[in-house]
């Protein structure tokens, strides 16, 4: 391929990205102002409460630290049930070094920077319809994923810091992230190694709740992991 | 809510470079270097594995119900993993599950 060619097959790799994420923002929205209303409602400055929003960007673990924060734990508890919120994302990371890895250190460090939920489920489908891609398609449509996102996570967190407490609360905001999230799963539900995956996490999950700082959801992913590949192994 | 503003700063700022180096930590190491197989098969049910057990009880002991089951929640949850098996569309599922929960909020409530 050309310089011309592969800048034109990154610029439409960038687009499918962007495209690609522009359903969540659906759900985004309202999660982001969530987290901007419960933050402020609980106490904290708008600056803190982007200060959370920018530098972990991660929603479900910014809910933990703050459920934990009104409870006014130990901050080494707070850190560490917020943190073990985001262990998954270290094999997000590491399922998607095989795709992405082969670049300069400074690129891999800032893909790390946006590697969250939506961009990592998003690349990996696009990454397993299209193998014949070149990295740098790759990095673009993951860097368009996170285009159409980021930004409005941002926008809207700090947007519902300023409204604090004045959405009105019928409104049911707290199952965007259910939502979001199974309807990302579902479709990858493509074989019965998927499926028996998913069926062992959601056992396990419910099972292990009682086990502190999240650790129960760890230990039903890495089980579920398991049964998965070990399904798929035996089918082939 | 009783931290000074300095703890809460810190807890901000350690829980952004704990999740940063979470995320970094395989693409940051291993780079190019290629992993075993078996290692790789694992890592393809990454998603299927993780995402189901954190939805799972925010489904059946949704917070807002004080952990009651809770109808609309559970079929809303179950039209968008039926819509998004069978069509294949994320965005259909996530629109479809969104409806069927106002909705049902709206009979009900």
């Amino acid at each position: 391929m050309g310089p011309s060619t592969q800048k034109s097959a990154q610029r439409s790799a960038l687009w499918r990205g962007a495209v690609a994420a522009l359903p969540f923002i659906i759900v985004l929205v309202p999660f982001a102002l969530l987290f901007g209303v419960a933050a402020t409602e609980a106490g904290l400055p708008i600056s803190q409460v982007m200060g959370f929003t920018v530098l972990v960007i991660a929603g479900a673990s910014q809910f933990a630290a703050l459920q934990f924060m009104i409870e006014n734990a130990p901050v080494l508890v707070v850190l560490a049930s917020a943190l073990a919120v985001n262990l998954r994302m270290a094999m997000y990371s590491a399922a998607i070094t095989p795709y992405l890895g082969d670049q300069p250190l400074w690129k891999r460090a800032l893909l790390s920077y946006i590697l969250v939920d939506q961009t990592y489920n998003l690349a990996v489908l696009e990454y397993e319809a299209r193998p014949e891609q070149s990295m740098a398609e790759r990095t673009a449509f993951f860097v368009g994923c996170a285009l159409s996102i980021v930004p409005l996570w941002f926008l809207f967190t700090w947007v519902g810091a300023a409204l604090g407490g004045t959405i009105p609360p019928q409104y049911p905001l707290d199952f965007a992230l259910p939502i979001a999230f199974l309807a990302m799963v579902a479709p990858a539900l493509r074989t019965l190694a998927h499926v028996a995956a998913a069926v062992t996490s959601v056992v396990l999950a419910l099972m292990l709740g009682f086990v502190p700082l999240n650790m129960g959801l760890l230990i039903a992913a890495l089980v579920a992991m398991m049964i998965g590949a070990e399904v798929e192994r035996r089918m082939a | 809510m009783t931290y000074s503003d300095a703890t809460i700063w810190w807890i901000i700022v350690a829980l952004g470079i704990g999740t940063f180096l979470i995320r970094f930590s395989f693409l940051g190491l291993i780079g190019s270097r290629p992993m075993p197989p078996w290692v790789l098969r694992h890592l393809r049910y990454t998603s299927v594995a993780i995402l189901p057990g954190l939805v799972a009880p925010l489904v059946i002991f949704p917070q807002v119900t004080d952990g009651q089951l809770d109808p609309p929640r559970l079929l809303a949850a179950a039209v968008t993993v039926g819509v998004g098996y069978w069509t294949k569309g994320v965005v259909r599922a996530m629109v479809c599950g969104a409806i069927t929960l106002f909705v049902m909020l709206y009979i009900l409530g």
